[in-house]
């Protein structure tokens, strides 16, 4: 079975600039071929997965006014799929961390995610969430929540406009396409030292 | 520039008494603490009478500084609670006969003391520490005896037979990250413990190594719905340090930039409210009109949220043609429209009754907390620094305060409901007047303050937004701080929700209109 272009239907598919990437991506990963009934299931549960992603309502900064606005009727999520917020993370399978993590916030930040459910996915919005920003030079800034947990996609700005967001999101999706549900693994984690 | 008169410790207290009974200083605008290096560790007291409105600056100093030691003024006003636990946990002065002497901000296990001048709070001292924070049930006070010694108290504050529950610090109610532990007995509340601190990036603190105008940044990222007027604040500041003079034109942007955002922070106080109280869809109707007021911000700053505009001597580039025109429509535009919020919300027989009469804040206990904006407004507390301190044109636009009585949620939304229509008033009456000139005038490259201490403040969206600048002559600021619109609003909260059930410290919370991350700056 060959493998499927992460097409998405907003976005036509030569608009993204780094489709060789997620093309090679599928590429390792199928590399010892696919079974053609589980490739088959595989891509109706990415297809359903990518479409339902459920954010936690989860801001500590600026950026979550711009998260708010992204839910309100100009920018609409709701169109992508995103609209179900979920105050707990057990029932969320989206990390929008949008503002600041400070050392105080970071073990927060981890039980958060620790909480959520598996399959989970992190997208660090803005420039703190990446390298911590204006306030990298700050005494309490974590420069960078990529030493707390894992991220798959970074949207930057300060804050980044509701588009910036929608593209992040986006790649998300486009992402969770070429995953591979049975057989294989995803995602190289190493395992947590004081498990 | 302010004047201080110093006072020795041994002294502070009976004459801030003195001041409060004789002069009444009811008003404790601020308590900024100071490292004075070889002149010791100390503090800066800004009050206020909001009778007379006359204003005194003090300063007192120790110059031990292995245990310094200051006695506390929070019997006095009850603002110098928090004030003084920010105050230790910046400098470590011990605050004698303060109930409650713990950090306000960083994590008990913390080393050191962020804003000492000799303290290096980057090194390896405080790794992140990714365990989780115990929470503590007891406190310490550091008591003066009768017979002039010193002893610590251990003190409780949850005793074992409380049921305390925990809100946040992820929790949609609060509004970004704060922590909020409650004592309940079935559903009323008898205590609130607020922890502060999950959004603190030292700000002050990183101040201290930028130059002025790079200063000017940060400042929007401290309450980020009132950016311009968090910038104004401090570019007044600096201009009055250097004796600036800004243009007319300038002054007319930037009161109606100040305008707009103020509208731009109620529309979302409305929306955020009422999504709280379950009222969805005046939340799209709040966002619907905000976008509007964004996308004129956009035209002229570039940005939709930060928008990096004012500048030492000016703002950043002319307003966009377009602005006069765009203004003019959206005036009329939301005055149209404004009918539809009250229509589905206000109006409404159960937002009215989980609002009326729900934590009552009487103008007494507003002002010894020191609780500035449209909660003190609507208690009845005249402290609008646009009429205390004018600045800007507000003069020109003959501004009217809004002022209610009762101090309950209703009238804490009513206050602000009304300000987005005062607002469209001054916005209307200045739009039509900007006089021609210069948007800039030209400010030296490197700025330099003489030697000297000032405080200016501006109306924000949610209360006194000031900064008090100290400068020894060089590029960078020796010490910068921020009033914080938010700390004494949610230093509140335990003395007006004792007593409420559970469910109304959504309401009071939401009506109190804080934003976390101008808290913790």
């Amino acid at each position: 079975m060959e493998i499927k272009k992460p097409k998405i239907a907003s976005i036509p598919y030569d608009d993204f600039p780094d489709n060789d990437t997620l093309e090679q991506m599928a590429r390792d990963m199928r590399s010892n071929g696919v079974n053609v009934v589980t490739g088959v299931l595989d891509d109706l549960i990415n297809w359903g997965r990518s479409n339902s992603l459920w954010p936690l309502t989860f801001a500590t900064s600026c950026c979550g006014i711009e998260f708010m606005a992204l839910g309100a009727a100009r920018y609409d999520m709701a169109r992508f799929g995103f609209e179900v917020t979920r105050a707990s993370p057990r029932q969320a399978d989206l990390l929008l961390v949008s503002g600041t993590i400070t050392n105080k916030m970071a073990p927060v930040l981890r039980r958060l995610y620790d909480q959520m459910a598996d399959p989970k996915y992190v997208v660090a919005v803005g420039g703190c969430t990446i390298s911590g920003g204006p306030f990298k030079k700050s005494y309490h800034v974590v420069n960078g929540i990529n030493s707390i947990v894992p991220v798959d996609v970074y949207v930057p700005g300060c804050p980044p406009r509701p588009e910036a967001f929608f593209f992040g999101l986006m790649q998300l999706q486009r992402k969770i396409k070429v995953e591979k549900f049975f057989g294989g693994a995803n995602k190289k984690e190493k395992k947590p030292e004081n498990d | 520039m302010t004047e201080q008169i110093e006072i020795q410790p041994d002294r502070l207290h009976e004459e801030m008494l003195r001041l409060h009974r004789e002069q009444q200083m009811d008003f404790l605008e601020d308590i900024i603490g100071m490292d004075w290096g070889d002149d010791g560790l100390g503090i800066v007291y800004l009050l206020e009478s909001s009778a007379t409105g006359e204003r005194v600056a003090l300063k007192t100093r120790t110059v031990n500084r292995n245990s310094p030691e200051l006695p506390s003024v929070c019997d006095i006003w009850q603002a110098a609670n928090f004030k003084e636990r920010e105050v230790y946990d910046y400098f470590g002065i011990q605050f004698i006969n303060h109930p409650d002497m713990r950090r306000l901000f960083l994590r008990e296990d913390w080393t050191g003391y962020p804003l000492r001048k000799d303290d290096d709070p980057t090194d390896a001292r405080n790794p992140l520490r990714m365990d989780n924070e115990m929470p503590v049930d007891t406190t310490t006070e550091l008591r003066l005896n009768p017979d002039g010694t010193l002893s610590d108290e251990e003190k409780a504050i949850f005793d074992a037979e409380e049921y305390v529950i925990n809100i946040g610090p992820q929790h949609p109610a609060t509004h970004g990250v704060l922590r909020f532990r409650v004592s309940l007995e079935g559903e009323i509340i008898r205590k609130i413990d607020v922890n502060c601190g999950y959004i603190h990036r030292g700000i002050e603190k990183m101040c201290e190594s930028l130059t002025y105008p790079q200063t000017l940044a940060l400042s929007d990222r401290l309450d980020y719905l009132g950016a311009h007027q968090n910038r104004h604040a401090l570019c007044l500041c600096i201009e009055q340090a250097m004796g600036l003079e800004v243009p007319q034109r300038v002054q007319y942007i930037r009161t109606i930039m100040d305008e707009l955002q103020r509208i731009d922070s109620h529309l979302l106080f409305y929306s955020c409210l009422c999504m709280d109280l379950g009222a969805l869809t005046a939340f799209f109707y709040g966002f619907r009109d905000r976008e509007k007021i964004i996308d004129i911000f956009e035209e002229t700053c570039g940005g939709r949220l930060i928008m990096n505009y004012n500048t030492i001597g000016g703002v950043q580039a002319d307003i966009h043609p377009n602005f006069v025109r765009r203004v003019k429509e959206f005036i009329p535009y939301l005055r149209g429209i404004i009918h539809e919020y009250h229509d589905v919300f206000t109006n409404n027989i159960i937002a009215r009754q989980r609002l009326k009469g729900v934590g009552i804040l009487n103008r007494d206990t507003a002002i010894s907390y020191g609780a500035t904006g449209g909660t003190g407004r609507a208690s009845g507390w005249s402290c609008d620094v646009r009429r205390r301190m004018p600045y800007g044109v507000y003069e020109k636009a003959g501004f009217r305060e809004i002022l209610y009585t009762e101090g309950d949620c209703l009238a804490r939304y009513m206050v602000r409901m009304d300000e987005i229509m005062e607002s469209l008033r001054i916005i209307e009456l200045l739009i039509d007047n900007i006089p021609e000139g210069e948007w800039q005038v030209k400010a030296p490259k490197v700025v330099k303050l003489p030697v000297g201490a000032w405080y200016s403040a501006v109306e924000g969206s949610r209360g006194e937004m000031g900064v008090y600048i100290e400068s020894r002559g060089d590029k960078y600021p020796y010490r910068l701080h921020f009033r914080s619109t938010g700390l004494p609003l949610v230093s509140v909260i335990d003395d007006i929700c004792r007593n409420s059930k559970i469910a109304d410290l959504i309401a009071i919370g939401g009506t109190l209109d804080y934003v976390v991350p101008d808290i913790d700056r």
